[in-house]
This record gives structure tokens, sequence and C-alpha cells, in this order.
């Protein structure tokens, strides 16, 4: 055991294991707040489909010589959360086929422009990076610290400024609009929130994993929870210890981050369903 | 001046028309009852009515001062509510959001309200439990009280007795009708005749595209579309 500590103390002397925890805490910490919203609106593939709007958005950022490449995969993940979020019910395309659609062109274009355009020796390599998220949230720089910290700040900020409305809207938007609350604006607000977090989940998990952060505490939550505040609170708590043993288990075992993290939620899903099939049964 | 005044209504969607011709009139304190079979376009005529949709021609003109944000409104239970973990008071207190402005917290006005609401359909006790647990009747009810907490002066039901026993049926229909003897106008769309030509005051009776009937219960009675209608539906005219 005093090995595992003496081990974990070496490792945190190095800044970039500090900043891979701090990033890594904020955004479990956001990416589980909105989870609760996307899980109850049936929205829970738009978090994986948008992923793969940004792996398509960085690989021809990649191939422009873009060095940081945020500036340009931020607006074109909003852009296309807007789009799907907005298009809803009234599309031609319905929404769950318009999702897969983008969800695979956008994976496969970018593949192709990575393959077409890349200067890389190591493309593969780049590739993997960019899906699984391997190691890049240990190789962030001081910038992307600040930057992932300043837009989970935005994120929070408006989960607590909105946090009745965004309950109401997801439970009956109808019932909003038709009584003067802007549903559409929230769900644009939403829509523009939730592919921030996407571009900021893309440094931990990559970008294949990303839904599983949105996805597994707001279900673990769900199963044992019966109100919206308590399942919101239970399921950031959730996320953000979860991450944290997921990093520290992979600083230790040297596992990817992402998913040795993914795997702690999956286990974690596990428990929490096994506690709420306990409490019903009592 | 009336509440709410439809004039030369055309509804639709995607460039069909449903229905054509709808003009009614509906005053402060009236019951009216919006009737017709699957499809006649009462649900799409209510979504008009409240904003949610828009008419294909014709205007719905407001009168003394009625905003949006004072009528309440209660839909039909969607999909996404079945397995939803929200309190009841989460629900019913959702009803007070439009009185919040962008102000993000519930006022201790508001709350009250909420409170209020729910002593009022007797769901008071069941504040804490969760939505998705509480028989159908129960759920309506806490739809019902969401409702009241954003109606200040009138109230849009959607068939609010569908999926109901007769018992939890006859309560809720009681139930809107001691809400429009208090003073609150009600609009109400049902499949239930006997229970409309019971409680209503008005009767709008939309089928075959276009409005067969519009007027006084007492009227509609006497008339062919009631009379057919009333038939049909195996009830005795009351």
């Amino acid at each position: 055991m005093t090995d595992v500590i003496d081990k974990l103390v070496l490792y945190f002397q190095y800044p970039f294991v500090r900043y891979a925890l701090i990033v890594g805490v904020l955004i479990a910490l956001c990416s589980s707040l909105l989870g609760v919203t996307l899980v109850l609106k049936r929205f829970s593939f738009i978090g994986s489909g948008l992923s793969h709007v940004a792996f398509g958005a960085t690989a021809v950022a990649v191939a422009m010589n873009l060095t940081n490449s945020v500036i340009f995969v931020l607006p074109v993940t909003i852009l296309s959360a807007v789009l799907l979020l907005s298009a809803g019910r009234n599309a031609k395309i319905k929404g769950d086929a318009a999702v897969a659609m983008i969800s695979v062109g956008t994976l496969a274009v970018g593949y192709l422009i990575m393959n077409m355009f890349s200067k890389s020796s190591n493309l593969a390599g780049d590739v993997c990076a960019t899906l699984f998220g391997s190691t890049s949230i240990l190789t962030l720089s001081r910038t992307e610290v600040w930057l992932s910290a300043a837009l989970s700040v935005l994120v929070i900020a408006v989960f607590l400024l909105f946090y009745h409305k965004i309950f109401a809207v997801t439970f009956d938007e109808d019932f909003s609009s038709a009584t003067g609350i802007r549903a559409k604006t929230y769900n644009l607000l939403l829509a523009v929130v939730i592919a921030v977090v996407i571009v900021l989940a893309m440094n931990l998990v990559g970008a294949l994993l990303i839904s599983a952060l949105v996805i597994f505490p707001a279900l673990s939550a769900m199963r044992v929870f019966k109100n919206f505040k308590a399942v919101t609170i239970c399921s950031v708590a959730v996320s953000v210890v979860f991450a944290v043993l997921g990093i520290l288990i992979s600083v230790i075992a040297g596992t990817p981050v992402g998913s040795t993290i993914v795997a702690v939620d999956i286990a974690g899903f596990f428990a929490f369903s096994l506690t709420g099939f306990i409490i019903r049964r009592v | 001046m009336p509440q709410l005044a439809c004039q030369d209504l055309t509804l639709g969607y995607e460039g069909k028309t449903v229905v054509s011709g709808l003009s009614f009139t509906v005053n402060t304190g009236d019951y009216l009852c919006i009737v017709g079979e699957n499809g006649s376009g009462k649900s799409t005529l209510m979504k008009t009515l409240l904003n949610l949709k828009t008419p294909a021609s014709g205007q719905i003109l407001t009168g003394g001062g009625l905003l949006q944000s004072e009528i309440g409104y209660m839909p039909q239970q969607t999909a996404v509510q079945k397995d939803f973990p929200a309190s009841v008071r989460e629900v019913v207190r959702s009803g007070c959001l439009n009185r919040c402005g962008l102000r993000p917290f519930y006022s201790k006005t508001e709350k009250q309200i909420a409170e209020d609401n729910m002593e009022k359909l007797g769901i008071a006790d069941l504040a804490k439990r969760c939505y998705r647990e509480l028989s159908g009747g129960q759920q309506q009810r806490a739809l019902l009280a969401r409702a009241l907490c954003a109606a200040r002066k009138i109230i849009l039901l959607d068939e609010p007795a569908a999926g109901l026993d007769p018992k939890a049926a006859a309560d809720m229909y009681a139930l809107t009708a001691k809400l429009n003897s208090e003073g609150t106008t009600v609009i109400m769309i049902s499949h239930d005749i006997a229970a409309s030509v019971k409680y209503a005051s008005h009767i709008l009776h939309i089928g075959a595209g276009t409005a067969l009937f519009f007027g006084t219960k007492a009227d509609y009675l006497k008339s062919g579309a009631g009379r057919a209608y009333a038939t049909a539906d195996g009830g005795e005219p009351a």
C-alpha cells in the first residue's frame, strides 16, 4: 500500500499529472450535469454523434495545420448540436437516423482527411489518441488547462442559473412553451452547452468514449434516487469520484486514462443497480 | 370583450388542411368543451390556441389583457414522463416558472402557490413521492396542480380523463367544474360526451373538416350534430 502512495506522491510532483486531475474532475462534473437532461430527453445518442463530429472537425483542423484546434472544432460542434437539437421532431429524417448519419459520416470523412493530409509519421497513433484520448489528457498545456477551466465554469454557471427552466423543458416542453417559457431558446442553450462539454471531454476520454461520461453517472443515479435534484447531485458526485478513481488507477497501473474511467463508471453502474434493486425489495 | 375569439381559423400541418372555418368566442367564466372524432383537429386547435402552432389562416384574438403567462395547460402525458425521476413537488412547482422571469429560483410566494394547489387537489401528502410511481389519477392531479400554478385566468385541458378509471375520471371532471365555478375559464377537449354536456356551458363540435356546431349546451342538445353524436356515443343526452 505504501508503494502505491509513494508512487502517487512521485507522480503528483509532475505538473501534467496535476493538470490531468484538475481537468478530469471539471469534465466529469460538466458532463454529468448535462447527462441527466440528455438521458431523460432521450438524447443519449446525441453525445456520441456530436463527438464524432468533433473528431471529423479535429481531422480538418490537423489538415489545416491549426496550432489550437479548439477554435475550429468548437464552433463546428456547436453548429451541429444546434442543427440536431432544433431539427428535433419535425425533421424529414427522424432524430435517431439523423444522428446516426452524421455520426458515421463525420467519422469516415475525418479519418479520410487525416489519411490524406496528415504529415505525421505516426498516423495510427494520432487517430487512436483522438478516438480513445489515450495520452492527450497528460499532454495538456497550461493554456489548455485554463481554457478547460473557463469553459467548465461557464457550463456550471449556465446550469445553475437555468436549473429550474432546464427541469421544466426536460419534463414537458409543450407545457413550458404554452405557459410562456421560451423552450426553444433553452433547447438551443442546451445544445451549445452540450457541444462545449463534448469538445472538452475529447481531451479526457477521446471521441468514442464521451457518451459513457455523459450517460453512466446519470443512469447510475437514476437507479437509486427518485427526484430530479437528488439525481442531479448524485450523478455529479458519482461522476467526479469515478473520474478521480479512474485517473489514479490509470496513473498507477499504466492503463489508458479514458477507458479506465469508463470501466470504473460501468462497475459503478452495476453497483448502483444492485443498490436500487435492494432498496426496492426492502 | 371576449377573453378569446377565433375568426375563420384554418388549421393543418405540412400543407394539409385538417379543419377550416372555425369561429368561436370564449368569455370569462365559460366552460367550453371541444368534442369530435379522433383526427378531427381538436388537439391541433388547442395547440394553436396555446401558440404552439401557427394557424394556416384566420386569427386568434385575446381580450382583457390575457397574456401567455396567464394560461394554464394540462397536456396529455408524454412517454418521457413515464420514467422521469421527479417528485410531485418539483413537477407542481414548475408551473410557477412563468412568474419567475429571469430569476433563477422560486420565491416564497411561488412555493406557497404550489403548496396551496397541491392542497386544493388533495395531493399534498404525495409531495415528496416520485411522480412515475403514482397511479394514473394521482399523476393527472399533479399535472392539473401544475397547470393551476400557471393558470391565472384560463386553463386548457387536453383529455384530462384519458386513461383513468371511471371513479378517477368523475373526480377529475368534478374538480374542473369546481375550478370553473371559482371563476377560472375552462377549455377542455373531451371524448366523454356525457360528461361534456353535464359540466360545460358551451360546446364546440368539430368534424368533417369544419365546425359542426358552436353554441351553448342547451342549443347543442337540440341540434342535429349534438343528437347524432350523443346517440352514436351511446350516451343519453343529459
